[in-house]
């Protein structure tokens, strides 16, 4: 058990999760005392000690999956299956009646026995042969369409229950989908052993996944990520000065206090320092280059400005909205995702960013909005399709700035190659940072925090002028 | 540590303090228990973190002493302070006396005022220390945190060294609203607490709601994860399908539909656009 152990938390690594040796130990402690015959009970006691994210939840449950599942060779699961080889369809149909009655019931054996069943004969499974776990998932889910409607309750059924019903078929094909997949790795791990498997069912983890090529369902995972690290980010960018524990001496109140022991100046009274409330102007490119990106961006907008009255977002393409309003309090991220294409006015003419019109049209429009207290945050790839790059418009709009900082989601190689004009930008930036991960964002958000990585902008341009 | 022999008996003696466990939970209690590590339970709000430490400390019959965390929590807050104002006063009284006599009169436990950490470390008997919402605390009273959870002894300077003669059972809740240092998370066992499954709320339901039918449990709890499964800005916790059983009975309804859910819909959601959200999926689903 411990020298699976040991793989197993290399395999946790190798996926990226943080095990510290201190939490490895406490693993290895916690299986000194628990019931190790209960395997569900080895996953949690593993979990509580080794994963300190929910978000790493899935890809430990994987892992689990290959390094304590039911390991026995795939010989002595054969013997359980008397059933005739594949193909027959009327074998298809008993076996999704089974499966969609062992499911109805909550029987647990009898699912697992079904599923042992279906994956014998519908995965196609052969020793020895390099294929992926999803290739089989593919398969034998696909060999099964007809569950769906086997699960689904027999009447017609209308108005909420129908919906309930639906939710509950949806539930339970989730169900289904784990245990044929649990069976699938169990299969594939006892044919080449655990390290291999688990080497090809590696996925990126939410915080490593590329922003600019991300699917719309990875973004979705992202977006739960998106909400602390925003707060984090707008607290940082807006703090003015550090925060110590007290104000200004309070005289009046210290006074005041003093009487209570005979006038002596015992106890001074300080005033509150004041929290500073993040004044935040973002100004986020949502061109069709950057339209996965964009999405991101807006969720993190959305995040920002549920949490603090004093943001205005601004959305450009080659006109410049305001969408404080659509992502503001009371508002939904989809609706307002949909009303940004509709109802703004980012696109002017032909739908490519055009940066010195913007900058242009931002400067005449919305200047009064950055004052000396306000921090500017850019998301753009600084890509003019060759047009104007406005970078004097830019620098007016950043020397009133109290701070400009700029995230780009483009691999630091191809800035200034093509139509990108990075450099440009950049002289008049606090700083510039490559964000096409979530990983990256974070490292932007701790950074800014420190006062020494805070270069000053006029020394900056001065060694580029 | 108390004497639980495996997590089914975790789950019995919590269950008979009107807590439902989940199998994540009850293992996760038992090896806080056998470990005496803290557990650092996290979730959306109002899943039952918060009475989870309630249900511990009664079901080994030991004093709950909660810190409550808000930002600009200190020391003084959460460990412990002098009392000037009493301090003062002795000395007034002894106006006269060479310092020598006093010092040694005003630095004593007389004058010590105890907060919850130190509370839970000299309490005579062991106790559930419960540091609630943890992730409001700045960073640096995080640290404190660190020190007090590590060994569970703090230093006086003026009385020296306290260490705690049982370790108390520790519970650390957080809504995550920022993410908690390594160096705490480390320490502790991690516990997510989700909202229930189906099953688990309908008994949570049943348990207490004491009058309501099987059946409309079962319904309630399925209309409690359609809702949460639409993306509203705050699913209804746990808290809210109790309140809305309660005002279905008060109201006699006897059987759930879409009708009567939108009708009480804000007793769920708390945004109206949540509310709106959920009316167009009920009613045109």
């Amino acid at each position: 058990m411990i020298k699976s152990l040991g793989s197993f938390i290399g395999e946790l690594r190798a996926v990226g999760l943080p095990v510290s040796t201190a939490e490895a130990l406490d693993a290895a402690e916690a299986l000194r005392v628990i019931d190790i015959a209960d395997r569900e009970g080895v996953r949690e006691a593993l979990a509580a000690t080794l994963i300190k994210l929910p978000r790493h939840r899935a890809p430990f449950d994987v892992a689990f999956d290959v390094f304590f599942g039911n390991a026995a060779p795939a010989e002595e699961r054969a013997e359980h299956d008397d059933t005739p080889p594949q193909g027959a369809e009327s074998g298809v149909d008993d076996l999704i009646a089974q499966l969609a009655g062992a499911l109805r019931s909550g029987d647990t054996a009898g699912l697992e026995a079904a599923v042992r069943r279906a994956v014998s004969r519908l995965s196609g499974f052969q020793k020895g042969r390099p294929v992926g776990g999803r290739y089989y998932l593919y398969r034998v889910m696909q060999r099964l369409e007809g569950i769906e409607e086997a699960l689904a309750a027999g009447e017609e059924l209308s108005g909420l229950d129908a919906l309930l019903d639906r939710d509950d078929v949806a539930a339970l094909l989730e169900r289904l989908q784990a245990e044929i997949r649990r069976e699938i790795i169990e299969r594939l791990v006892a044919d080449r052993g655990p390290e291999p498997v688990a080497r090809t069912l590696r996925e990126p983890l939410v915080e490593d996944l590329d922003l600019m090529h991300a699917t719309r369902l990875e973004l979705e995972r992202v977006e739960a990520a998106v909400v602390p690290l925003a707060r984090k980010l707008a607290t940082r960018l807006a703090q003015r000065r550090r925060r110590g524990r007290h104000g200004r001496l309070d005289l009046r109140r210290t006074i005041r206090r003093s009487l209570a022991h005979g006038g002596a100046l015992i106890e001074p009274q300080f005033r509150r320092p004041r929290l500073s409330k993040p004044d935040l102007v973002l100004l986020c490119d949502v061109s069709g280059s950057m339209a996965t990106f964009a999405r991101f961006t807006m969720q993190l907008t959305y995040a920002i400005s549920h949490q603090f009255s004093q943001v205005r977002a601004f959305a450009f393409v080659d006109a410049v909205d305001e969408v404080t309003g659509l992502f503001g309090t009371g508002t939904d991220f989809a609706e307002s995702m949909a009303r940004l294409s509709s109802e703004t006015r980012v696109v002017a003419g032909d739908g490519h960013s055009d940066y010195g019109a913007v900058f242009r049209d931002f400067a005449e429009q919305h200047g009064d909005v950055v004052t000396p207290q306000t921090t500017v945050l850019v998301t753009g790839d600084a890509r003019t399709n060759y047009r104007e790059d406005g970078a004097e418009v830019f620098a007016d709009i950043a020397a009133q700035a109290r701070s400009v900082f700029w995230l780009n989601p483009e691999a630091r190689r191809f800035w200034d190659t093509g139509d990108s004009v990075m450099r440009k930008y950049a002289c008049w930036c606090d700083s510039v940072d490559e964000v096409r991960t979530l990983r990256q964002l974070e490292r932007f958000v701790e950074q800014i925090a420190l006062p020494q990585h805070r270069p000053s902008r006029k020394l900056a341009s001065g060694v580029l002028n | 540590m108390s004497n639980w022999s495996s997590t089914d008996d975790v789950a019995e003696s919590l269950q008979r303090s009107g807590y439902l466990t989940d199998p994540r939970i009850a293992q996760v209690v038992f090896l806080a228990d056998k470990l005496e590590k803290p557990i650092l339970a996290e979730g959306p709000a109002g899943v039952g973190k918060t009475s989870l430490a309630l249900a511990l400390a009664q079901a080994t019959g030991r004093r709950l002493v909660r810190l409550q965390c808000y930002e600009g929590l200190d020391e003084a807050k959460a460990l412990y302070e002098w009392n000037y104002h009493k301090q003062l006063l002795r000395l007034q009284s002894d106006e006269g006396k060479a310092w020598h006599e006093i010092e040694g009169d005003i630095f004593t436990e007389e004058f010590l005022l105890e907060r919850p950490l130190l509370e839970a470390i000299r309490a005579e008997s062991a106790v559930v220390l419960l540091i609630d919402e943890v992730d409001r605390v700045e960073m640096e009273t995080e640290a404190l945190l660190l020190e007090v959870l590590d060994a569970f002894q703090v230093t006086i300077p003026e009385l020296g060294t306290v260490t705690a003669k049982d370790r108390p059972i520790v519970v650390l809740t957080s809504n995550n609203t920022r993410e908690l240092s390594e160096a705490l998370k480390r320490r502790c066992l991690f516990l997510h607490i989700d909202y229930p499954s189906v099953e688990r709320e309908q008994r949570i339901l049943l348990a207490k709601v004491p009058d309501l039918p099987d059946a409309m449990a079962t319904k309630i709890a399925k209309t409690m994860r359609s809702i949460r499964q639409l993306a509203v800005r705050k699913a209804p916790s746990v808290s809210e399908s109790l309140d809305w059983a309660r005002t279905l009975l008060a109201l006699g309804v006897e059987d759930v539909d879409a009708k009567i859910t939108v009708g009480t819909l804000e007793v769920l959601l708390k945004y109206q656009s949540d509310i709106d959200k959920a009316s167009r999926e009920l009613l045109e689903p």
